[in-house]
Parts: structure tokens; sequence; C-alpha cells
């Protein structure tokens, strides 16, 4: 029996490992009455051999599948071991994994096998006796089946603290070519299910404290890159739509890796595109955190971003216009725009003038990027600067100092030795 | 200039900031006797820590401070660090020079004291962080919840909290090996235990939970060990990213490290 287990745990973790979400933080369960688990700001347990965090037990309930997603290494006409947890299987690991410590919850997805309310039922029944009977208050990121009725997604969503479906395909053109049963249309109406019933039941909580807490840590979506053809900007401006429609917690960026001969896709042993995926949520980021328009970024005239650089220089250096920023005058979110200052060093330098102007030293004691920083910014002792300072010479110099973490991989020069 | 000797506590430290005023030496270096080696010039004085004036210290950092900024002045402490020993006592006289009572002066970032500050409380909030990561319980057969673990800091005193609030139905211990004490939980509240010198409930866990293990305690390790193997993408390898989030001093606690890279 262990045996059979330990089998299922490996096939149905490997078949939803492509699935990248793995937040654990947003919610605010607390362990009332002595049971067990505690919910907060989220946790890595530890991180796997491709450098991905390891927050959640993160499995399929089946990899059967009546769908066949040409995207997706479960599909129906797939040839591969097939198996099933029962309930009290996901149940027994997800506790004895987190009594030990090892997870901070239960990510549980599924293949739809029958139909998508059998499939729906069984997650349910799984998370229901998780809080109930064994008084569970860890994390749980729950996959809304498609499909499934009104009635069960939402009752999930009372014991959910995440609740999320996935747009695969960053248009709906490459999603009907690839999964002909599924649509942007009916992720839609999935999110908007959630959406309204948070919006409904926080209204509630206004009036009356006890009204329960309903997908505390939001709703995420993600979406596969370099399966089909869409430029960046597609990809972004989908992302940025879902965020604002749907008030989504995240969008996660899942670079395609080829697990078929299917002739519409990259062939298998191409390697997945990590760096446009770091590049996608550098973007994601500065719409976050750093208040950029996604049209300052990604428009007609750059659909795609630029590999070499990252959005935010490649932004500045296309607007020489907006720089020098002073650093002892300039309003935080102008900071928040210089190459080589992050949220926190921005929030730092602001606190720290009001006691005096700032030097260089200063600033570089604060943690930010200096040797980047310097070219878009002015401080109390910054050199004089004769003439404009040429965007492309900007460049060429960051570049030379820069020892990035995919400079090997772009440049053919070191293959020389 | 005064070098003061002090005792490596916190209390011995916050003394060290009275005594400085009291005697009117506004510059001092801060040492803890242990770490001393009498230097040609110096003019060391021992301090005697006194927890009242102590108390005066931590009372007067709090009014100026606020009890969030002055609980990550604690946790400097925690780092153990000779420089931060000494920017510690510099923040205080900063703090207590400048008697305007400003909040803000702890996030004056511009000044040496302040930024080394958060730069050690980053630090040693990094170690916490990762102690809630990577403690790995075993379980025992008396029902008992062990883990081992070696910190770079001082951080158990930091983490009793979230376990507390997590594993309320289940006893537990946490051992720092290198510090040789832990804090154990009996289901009603969390004491601090020592190895030596009496067999106290630490030790008695420690030599007893590797020979009786839980029943199904194995299983639950190899299929973890499992887990970790099934959710990594092989053709997204990337082994330097993962050392540097699990930097191999750990590995050594963590099952799911046992047999190194896979």
């Amino acid at each position: 029996m262990p045996h059979r287990l330990k089998e299922k745990l490996q096939i149905l973790a490997d078949a939803a490992k492509y699935d990248v979400s793995c937040a654990s933080s947003g919610s605010d369960r607390k362990n009332k009455g002595k049971g067990i688990g505690d919910t907060g700001s989220g946790i890595c347990h530890s991180y796997t051999e491709d450098g991905r965090c390891v927050s959640l037990l993160k499995i399929l309930l089946t990899n059967h599948c009546i769908f066949d997603c040409a995207f997706c290494v479960s599909r129906s006409s797939n040839d591969i071991k097939r198996a099933a947890f029962t309930v009290d299987e996901v149940v027994a690991l997800t506790m004895e994994f987190y009594r030990r410590n090892y997870i901070e919850g239960l990510f549980l997805s599924s293949g739809i096998f029958k139909n998508a309310d059998y499939t729906m039922e069984r997650m349910l029944r799984i998370v229901k006796k998780l809080r109930i009977e064994e008084n569970y208050n860890g994390y749980i990121h729950l996959k809304t089946i498609p499909g499934a009725s009104q009635e069960m997604v939402t009752e999930a969503g009372l014991y959910a603290d995440r609740m999320s479906i996935n747009l695969e395909m960053p248009t709906e053109s490459g999603l009907k070519m690839l999964a002909p049963e599924k649509s942007h249309e009916e992720v839609k109406r999935e999110l908007s299910t959630i959406r309204n019933k948070s919006v409904e039941l926080a209204d509630e909580r206004k009036v009356i404290k006890s009204a329960p807490a309903f997908v505390p840590a939001g709703q995420s979506t993600q979406i596969v890159v370099g399966a089909t053809p869409e430029s960046d900007m597609e990809v972004m401006y989908t992302a940025d739509q879902f965020y604002k429609a749907y008030s989504l917690k995240r969008v996660y960026y899942s670079g395609y890796i080829p697990i078929s001969h299917d002739a519409r896709m990259p062939v298998i042993g191409t390697t997945p595109p990590v760096l446009r995926e770091n590049r996608l949520y550098q973007t994601d980021w500065l719409m976050r955190f750093y208040s950029f328009e996604i049209r300052e970024l990604l428009n007609n005239d750059y659909p795609n971003l630029d590999p070499e650089i990252d959005p935010k220089l490649s932004w500045a250096l296309r607007n020489p216009g907006f720089f020098p920023v002073d650093i002892n005058s300039a309003p935080y979110r102008n900071i928040l725009r210089v190459p080589g200052i992050g949220v926190y060093s921005a929030k730092k330098i602001v606190a720290a003038r009001k006691f005096g102007r700032l030097h260089a030293y200063q600033l570089k004691k604060m943690g930010i990027a200096f040797n980047r920083a310097q070219h878009f910014m002015r401080y109390a002792d910054s050199p004089v600067q004769l003439n404009e300072k040429d965007p492309t010479a900007i460049r060429q110099t960051i570049l030379g100092q820069s020892t990035g973490k995919f400079r090997i991989a772009q440049s053919g020069q070191l293959t020389l030795f | 200039m005064v070098t003061y000797l002090f005792d490596g506590t916190f209390t011995g430290l916050l003394t060290a900031v009275f005594e400085s005023y009291a005697s009117r030496q506004k510059a001092a270096t801060i040492v803890s006797a242990a770490d001393y080696q009498p230097g040609f010039l110096d003019i060391a004085v021992t301090i005697i820590p006194d927890p009242a004036k102590a108390q005066r210290v931590w009372a007067g950092l709090g009014k100026r401070i606020g009890n969030a900024s002055r609980h990550e002045f604690y946790t400097v402490f925690l780092s153990e660090n000779a420089g931060a020993w000494q920017h510690m006592f510099g923040y205080a006289r900063y703090l207590f020079d400048h008697n305007d009572r400003n909040l803000e002066r702890a996030t004056d970032y511009g000044n040496q004291h302040v930024m080394a500050m958060a730069a050690y409380a980053k630090k040693v909030s990094r170690e916490r962080h990762r102690m809630k990561a990577f403690v790995r319980f075993k379980k025992s057969a008396d029902g008992l919840y062990t883990s081992i673990v070696e910190p770079d800091f001082n951080v158990l005193p930091l983490i009793v909290g979230h376990f507390r609030d997590r594993y309320a139905d289940q006893r537990w211990l946490i051992f720092d090996k290198r510090r040789h004490y832990g804090i154990y939980y009996d289901l009603a509240s969390v004491q601090e235990v020592k190895i030596e010198p009496v067999p106290t409930a630490a030790s008695q866990v420690a030599k007893s939970a590797p020979m009786l293990p839980d029943e199904g305690d194995g299983l639950y390790t190899s299929l973890w060990q499992e887990y970790f193997k099934s959710t990594n993408i092989k053709e997204r390898a990337n082994l330097k990213l993962h050392i540097q989030h699990v930097p191999k001093r750990y590995w050594k606690h963590l099952p799911e490290k046992e047999f190194g890279f896979h």
C-alpha cells in the first residue's frame, strides 16, 4: 500500500508541477481553539533543483481527463500512467506533511474525470474534511474546475484561501487552436462567480462581523507563454485586463515546456523560454508595485521586451527627458522610476532625506544598484554634468559592467574559448 | 578611547549605554569581555549588568522610536556580531543625543548607525524566516515532534510565537545544536530547555527520539523526499538558484536534501 501511495504521489505531483502558482500568503486564517495551522505571510519551505519554491503540496486529485488540450501533459490522448488519490489519502498527506513543517498547505488541482461536477464534488469533500474534521487552518489553494456548478464553486470558496482558474493561452484564438473544449469566456465566468461572491460577503462583513471569510487570499490565473506565437504585448495586455476586471491577486507566466510532438507547438527538447518569462514577471511587478501603465512599457512601437536589459531600464533609455531625477527633491513615484532603485530603497531615500541632503556614500549603503542608478539621478555630490548623456552610450556602459544571470546564455563570444 | 567590556548579554549592552551617559563618555568601543584582546592604549571599563539601568534605557528607546523599531533593535543584538553591537551602542547614543523624541529618527538612513540597524535586522530577519521554513519535525513514538537546527544567528526567541500558534495541538521541541538550547512546547506554553546539566525534557528527547520513531514517520519522510523529486522540472534545472535559496550548510537537517543532488 505505501508503495502504491508513493507511485501515485510521483504521478500526480509530476502532473501538477506545470502549474507555477506557489503563493501561500495573503490569507489571515488564525488558529482558534488549539487546532492545527495558522496562515500568514507565506513561507517557501524548500526549493527544487530548478530553483522554484516549494510552499504547498501541489498535486492533482487525478490525472484522468476527458479533455484533450494539446499543451497539457494529462490530455486524454497522451499515453501515460494514470492514477487517482482517494479523499482520505489527500487529507492524510496534507496533515502529515504539514505537521512536520514540510509545507504551508495544499494546492489541489485535478484532471476532469466523468464530468466537472463529479470532480469538483470530490475536491470539495477534501477541503471540508480538512477544515471541519481535522481543524486545519493551513493554506488551501483550490483550482476551480471549469464548468462545475456555481453552488459547488461558491461553497468551496468558504473553505479555500485562494482559488484559481487558468487562462492557459494569452489569447482566445491561441486557446481555441490548442484546446477546443476550453475558452476564455468560461474562465471569465468562473472568475466572476468568485469575485461577485467576495464582494457580496465583504459588504456583509461590514455589517455582520461574523459573515464568513470567502477566498481571503483572492484569485489568480496562469498564462502559458511560448506555446503559441503571441507577442509580449499581447500577453501583458491580457494580464492587465484580467488584473483590473477581476481584481486578481496574481497572474503567473509559465514558459512552455514542450511535452508532445504536436506540430503546432515547439518541439520536444526546445529549451523553455525562461528569460522571456523573467522579463514578463519584471513587467508585471512594474505594473503592480511601481505604478507603470502597461502602455508605457509595451505598445505598438515596442511590442516585445528587450531580452538584454530589464523593462525598467529599457523604459528609462527610451525616455531620457524624464531624467535625471533629483534624489533630494523628487516625489517618491519619480524616484521609483530610476533604474537600480527598488521599492524599499525608494522608501528609505524619502525617509532619510528629511534629515539632510543625501550623498553617494549614503545611497550606496542603502542598497541601491548605484552603478546603474547613477546615470539617471542627481544627488548632493553628483559630478557636474555638462552635456546630456546619450542613451545608447549608457546602455553600452551598463551592459559592459553587468554580469547578469542570462548573459552567458546570450553572448556567443564566450564560446570562442 | 574607552573600551567597555560587557558580559555579552542584552542587559549588559543597555547598561553600557547608561554608563556612557553617567560618566559623560561620548564615544566608546564596546566589546564582549569574552572576545576582548587588550590593546596598547585601551582604557578598559568593565560594565556590570544592571537590570534597573538597562530597563531605563529600554524604556527611553521605546519613547524615542516606538515599539516596532525598538524590537528591531533587539533583533540586531541576536546577530551575535561585534560590529552590530558597536552600531547598537552608536545608534542608542544618536537617539539619546538628539533628545527631540522625533519617532522618524529610526528612519534616518543617511546616518550610519541607523542604516546599520536596518541592514543587520534584515540579516537576522532572513535567518528567522529560514528557521520558520527549514525546521523539519521528526515524530517519535510518544507523539513528540523534534527538530534540530543550527541557525547562523540566535533566532529561536524570534520564532516561538510562530510555532506556538501553528502547532498548538502537538508537543514539539526545536533544538539549537550550536547554542545548546531549545524551545519546547508542552501543549500549554513554550519553555526554554537546556541539554545541560540535568536530564531535562530536552535531553531525554534528544536521546530517545532517534531510537523510538513513530511507526509512520519513516513513510512520510520518504513520501516527502519522493514529492520533492517529482515536483522538480528537469528541463528548467537551475542549481545555482537552488543553492542560493537552500544554502548547503542547512542540508544536513533537511530530509529532502539527504541525498544531495538528485
